[in-house]
C-alpha cells in the first residue's frame, strides 16, 4: 500500500493505482473529471486531457515536481506523491481551456439532444467552462451516417474519446467502426457505411460521454429528467439481465445498464435487453434507483426521487 | 572547412555501392566492434562521445541506450526513424540516398550494442526511391555477410528491414512510429512506459534518427575522445544542417557544432549570405517547429554574445529570446517575407498533421489556423492577437506528444517578435506583402 495526498487529503491505495482512481477513493470534489477514461475498458484514457492535475511532489524518494501537468487517469500514484487538483489555479485554468477546446466545434444542440441531463460534457462545461465563447469561426460539420436500426450516430457531437472503439475491441471479436481521418476532421465511422450489429453493440451508447451515440428506439420520446429510473431484471441467456428501466407512467421508454457513482456502467448488457424488451411485463422491477449524478439539470429532479423513495418506505 | 564525418566521401557518385563504400573505409568498424568490443563497451563509448539525438530533441544517445530494459526476457528492437517530414528539414533523405551503407553499418553496431536481433528502418512513404536504394544496399550487405546469421563469425545475428510509412508527419514521433510499424493507426502512445521499457510489440525498443545512427561507425572507428573533441561543450560532433530560403547557396551542410550563426549564414563555404539586394529579416533555426527569431536575435544572444550553432547557444535566453537547434532545418527569410503568412502556412501544416487524438491539439491547431487566415485574408480584430497567444499557451504542454508544442511555438514566437506586423495586418485588413 502507498500513501499520497490529493488536494491536502491523504489517501492510501494499492500500488499501481492511477491518481484518478486514488481520487475516486476519496470521492467528492477532488475527483478530476474524465471524458475518455473508463475504468471498465482497457487502454482507455489519456486523450481528452480534462483530468490533468499538477504533481507538486513526484514521490517520497524524488521530491521534485513534475514539469508539466499530467493526465491523472494514466499516471500511476507513487508513495509520498503530492497532487493538486482543484487547489491549483494552474489546473483549473488548463481545464477551462480544454473545455473551451471540446466545445469549439460542438454543435451545442442540447435542446434537441437526447443526452442532455446526463451528459458528461454538459456537466463539465457547467463546472469548469466559461459562459462565453471566444470563437468566431464556423463550427465544423461532419457528414452523417446511418449505422443501423438501433444506434443513432451524431458525429458533430462526438469528442473523439475512443471509448466506443475500446468497448467494441473488448466485447466483440470484430469491430466494424473506428476512427477515420486525422486532426480536426477525424471522425468515428464505419468503413464504408456498415451497420454496427452484434449482440453487445448497444453498450457503446452507455459509454459515450456525450450525445454522439444515442438509442434509436427511445429517440425523442422524453427528456431524461421526466423519466423515472427503476432497477429491474429478467432471465437473459446472454447477459446477467440486470438493467435500469427509464419509465414514464407505465411505459418503458429506455433500458440502460446500471451505472455506478462514477457514471460508469456496472456491467455490460445485451442488445435484446436494451432494445427489444420495452414492456413492463418483460421485467421484474426491483424498485426505484437512486442516481448519484451531479448534473445541474438532473440534480434537482433526482433529489426529489430520493425523497419519494423515502416516503414509499 | 570543418571536419566531415557523414559527408566526407559523399561527392563520390557511387558511394551507395558497397565496394565503393568499403574502399573509403566502410564496414571497418564491424571487425573491431563485433570481435574486440562488448556491447556495453560500445554503449559506454557512445555515452562518452557526447553524441546527442539528431532528430530534434537532442537527447543524449548513449543515455537513451542505457535506459533499455536489460532484465526483460523479451527481444530487443532497434528502430531507425527515417520519417523525416519537418518542413525545412531534408538531411536524412540526402544521407540515405547518397550514403546508405553508413546507416546500415551504424544500425549493425547499434543493434549489437543493444543486443537486438531485428532492426527496422521506418522510412517516410514519399521517399520510395530512397527505400529502393536502401533495400539494394541491404541486399548487398546480406551478400557480404554483414547482415544475417552469425555476422563475420562473431555469433551475432541481425535482420534489417525497411518499412515505408503512409504519409503521416505524426509517425515521426517515436511512439506513433512504433504504433504504425505494428500496423496500427499512428497515434502517439502515453508515456510512461517509454519505448526503452515497452516499445515495439511491447518489447524494449530504441528509436534513433538516421543521422545519429550513421555517426556511430565513426565513433567506433576513431574513439569517443576524438569525437568529443569536435564541437563545443555538451554539443559535440558534427551536424547536418538543411539550409533553405532566401540565401545564395541553399543546400545541406555538415558543420562542426560551434560554428557561429553569422559564419554559417554569411560565409561562402555555407549559405553564402542573404540574396543580393535584400536584408535578413528572420531565421527559423531548427525546422518549422522551433520558434522563429528576428535578425538581431539570431546573430547575437540577448546578452550580446555571438550565437553559435550549438544546442546550448541557440536556446540561450529560453523562448523569450532564444530558439532551438531542433532537427537542423535552417530557414532564412528576407524582408520580402510576410511573417503572418509564413506562420499561417505552418499552422496549416500542423492542423493537417495533428492525429486528432487529444483535444487541445486537435481543436487548437485548427482554431489557430482559422484565426491566422483572418489576419492574412482580412477580418482579424484587435483581440485576436491575445487570443492566439492564449490558445498557443493552452495547447503547449497539455498534449500527449510534442506535436502540440511544435504547433504552438511558431505562433507564439511570431507574435512575440513580430507583433507590429500582426497589428499592421489588422489595420490594413489583410496582407500587404507582394
Amino acid at each position: 500500500m502507498i500513501k499520497l495526498t490529493i488536494d491536502n487529503i491523504e489517501v492510501e491505495v494499492e500500488e499501481g493505482t492511477t491518481i484518478l482512481n486514488a481520487a475516486r477513493k476519496i470521492g467528492g470534489k477532488v475527483v478530476p473529471p474524465a471524458m475518455c477514461y473508463y475504468s471498465k475498458l482497457d487502454c482507455s484514457g489519456g486523450k481528452c486531457r480534462v483530468c490533468l492535475v499538477k504533481v507538486a511532489q513526484s514521490s517520497a524518494k524524488d521530491p521534485r515536481p513534475m514539469p508539466k501537468l499530467v493526465a491523472s487517469c494514466s499516471t500511476m500514484a507513487q508513495d509520498g506523491m503530492v497532487v493538486q487538483n482543484i487547489t491549483s489555479p494552474e489546473v483549473l485554468e488548463a481545464r477551462k481551456a480544454i473545455v473551451e477546446f471540446l466545445l469549439l466545434n460542438h454543435p451545442l444542440d442540447c435542446p434537441v439532444c437526447d443526452q442532455a441531463g446526463e451528459c458528461d460534457l454538459q456537466d463539465l462545461a457547467y463546472s469548469f467552462g466559461s459562459e462565453n465563447t471566444r470563437s468566431r469561426e464556423e463550427r465544423s460539420v461532419h457528414k452523417q451516417e446511418d449505422i443501423g436500426p438501433y444506434i443513432q450516430l451524431n458525429k458533430n457531437r462526438c469528442i473523439l474519446c475512443y471509448r466506443c472503439i475500446n468497448t467494441a475491441n473488448q466485447l466483440t471479436d470484430q469491430r466494424v467502426h473506428g476512427m477515420l481521418f486525422r486532426g480536426d476532421h477525424a471522425e468515428i465511422s464505419t468503413y464504408i457505411e456498415k451497420s454496427v450489429e452484434n449482440d453487445f453493440s448497444g453498450n457503446i451508447i452507455d459509454v459515450c460521454p456525450v450525445g454522439a451515440l444515442t438509442d434509436k428506439t427511445s429517440r425523442f420520446k422524453s427528456r431524461v429528467w421526466f423519466t423515472k429510473p427503476y432497477d429491474a431484471h429478467r432471465e437473459c441467456p446472454k447477459c446477467n439481465g440486470k438493467v435500469v428501466l427509464w419509465m414514464k407512467g407505465n411505459e418503458v421508454l429506455r433500458v440502460t445498464a446500471p451505472k455506478d457513482k462514477n457514471g460508469e456502467v456496472e456491467h455490460f448488457i445485451c442488445n435484446e435487453c436494451r432494445f427489444e424488451k420495452k414492456e413492463v411485463s418483460d421485467w421484474k422491477i426491483d424498485g426505484p434507483r437512486t442516481i448519484e449524478r451531479t448534473s445541474v439539470i438532473s440534480l434537482n429532479h433526482y433529489t426529489n426521487i430520493d425523497k419519494l423513495n423515502k416516503e414509499e418506505k | 572547412m570543418g571536419k566531415k564525418i557523414l559527408t566526407e566521401h559523399i561527392s563520390d557518385p557511387n558511394l551507395h555501392k558497397l565496394e565503393v563504400y568499403q574502399q573509403h573505409g566502410g564496414y571497418a568498424s564491424l571487425e573491431k566492434a563485433l570481435k574486440k568490443m562488448t556491447p556495453d563497451e560500445i554503449v559506454e563509448e557512445v555515452k562518452k562521445s557526447g553524441l546527442r539525438g539528431r532528430g530534434g530533441a537532442g537527447f543524449p544517445t548513449g543515455m537513451k541506450w542505457g535506459f533499455i530494459d536489460k532484465k526483460s526476457d523479451n527481444p530487443h528492437y532497434l528502430v531507425c526513424n527515417a520519417d523525416e517530414g519537418e518542413p525545412g528539414t531534408f538531411k536524412d533523405r540526402y544521407l540515405m540516398q547518397c550514403n546508405p551503407h553508413a546507416l546500415i553499418e551504424g544500425m549493425i553496431l547499434a543493434s549489437y550494442a543493444l543486443n537486438a536481433n531485428k532492426a527496422y528502418i521506418y522510412i517516410r512513404g514519399e521517399l520510395y526511391y530512397v527505400l529502393r536504394i536502401l533495400e539494394k544496399a541491404i541486399a548487398e550487405a546480406y551478400a557480404k555477410g554483414f547482415l544475417g546469421e552469425n555476422i563475420l563469425g562473431s555469433g551475432f545475428s541481425l535482420d534489417l528491414y525497411v518499412h515505408p510509412g503512409a504519409g503521416a508527419y505524426i509517425c515521426g514521433e517515436e511512439t506513433a512510429l512504433i504504433e504504425s510499424l505494428e500496423g496500427k493507426r499512428g497515434n502517439p502512445r502515453l508515456k510512461p512506459p517509454f519505448p526503452a521499457v515497452s516499445g515495439l510489440y511491447n518489447c524494449p525498443t530504441v528509436v534513433n534518427n538516421v543521422e545519429t545512427l550513421a555517426t556511430i561507425p565513426w565513433i567506433v572507428n576513431h574513439g569517443s575522445e576524438e569525437y568529443a573533441k569536435i564541437g563545443i561543450g555538451r554539443s559535440t560532433g558534427t551536424k547536418l544542417i538543411s539550409a533553405s530560403g532566401h540565401i545564395n547557396h541553399p543546400g545541406i551542410y555538415e558543420i562542426e557544432l560551434g560554428v557561429t550563426v553569422d559564419e554559417f549564414l554569411n560565409s561562402d563555404q555555407y549559405c553564402g549570405g542573404v540574396r543580393e539586394g535584400h536584408s535578413l529579416k528572420a531565421v527559423i533555426a531548427g525546422g518549422s517547429s522551433v520558434p522563429v527569431l528576428p535578425a538581431d536575435l539570431i546573430l547575437k544572444t540577448k546578452a550580446g554574445e555571438d550565437r553559435l550553432m550549438t544546442y546550448e547557444s541557440l536556446s540561450d535566453g529560453g523562448f523569450e529570446s532564444g530558439t532551438m537547434l531542433g532537427s537542423g532545418g535552417f530557414i532564412v527569410m528576407d524582408e520580402t517575407t510576410c511573417i503572418v503568412r509564413n506562420t499561417m502556412n505552418f499552422a496549416r501544416f500542423y492542423r493537417h498533421e495533428s492525429c486528432g487524438q487529444c483535444s487541445p491539439c486537435r481543436e487548437g491547431t485548427s482554431w489557430m489556423e482559422k484565426i491566422l487566415a483572418r489576419f492574412e485574408y482580412g477580418g482579424a480584430q484587435a483581440e485576436d492577437i491575445e487570443l492566439l497567444v492564449d490558445i498557443s499557451k493552452n495547447i503547449e504542454g497539455n498534449t500527449i506528444c510534442p506535436l502540440g508544442d511544435a504547433a504552438a511555438w511558431p505562433v507564439a514566437s511570431a507574435i512575440r517578435h513580430f507583433r507590429d506586423e500582426f497589428e499592421e495586418h489588422i489595420r490594413r485588413n489583410g496582407c500587404y506583402f507582394e
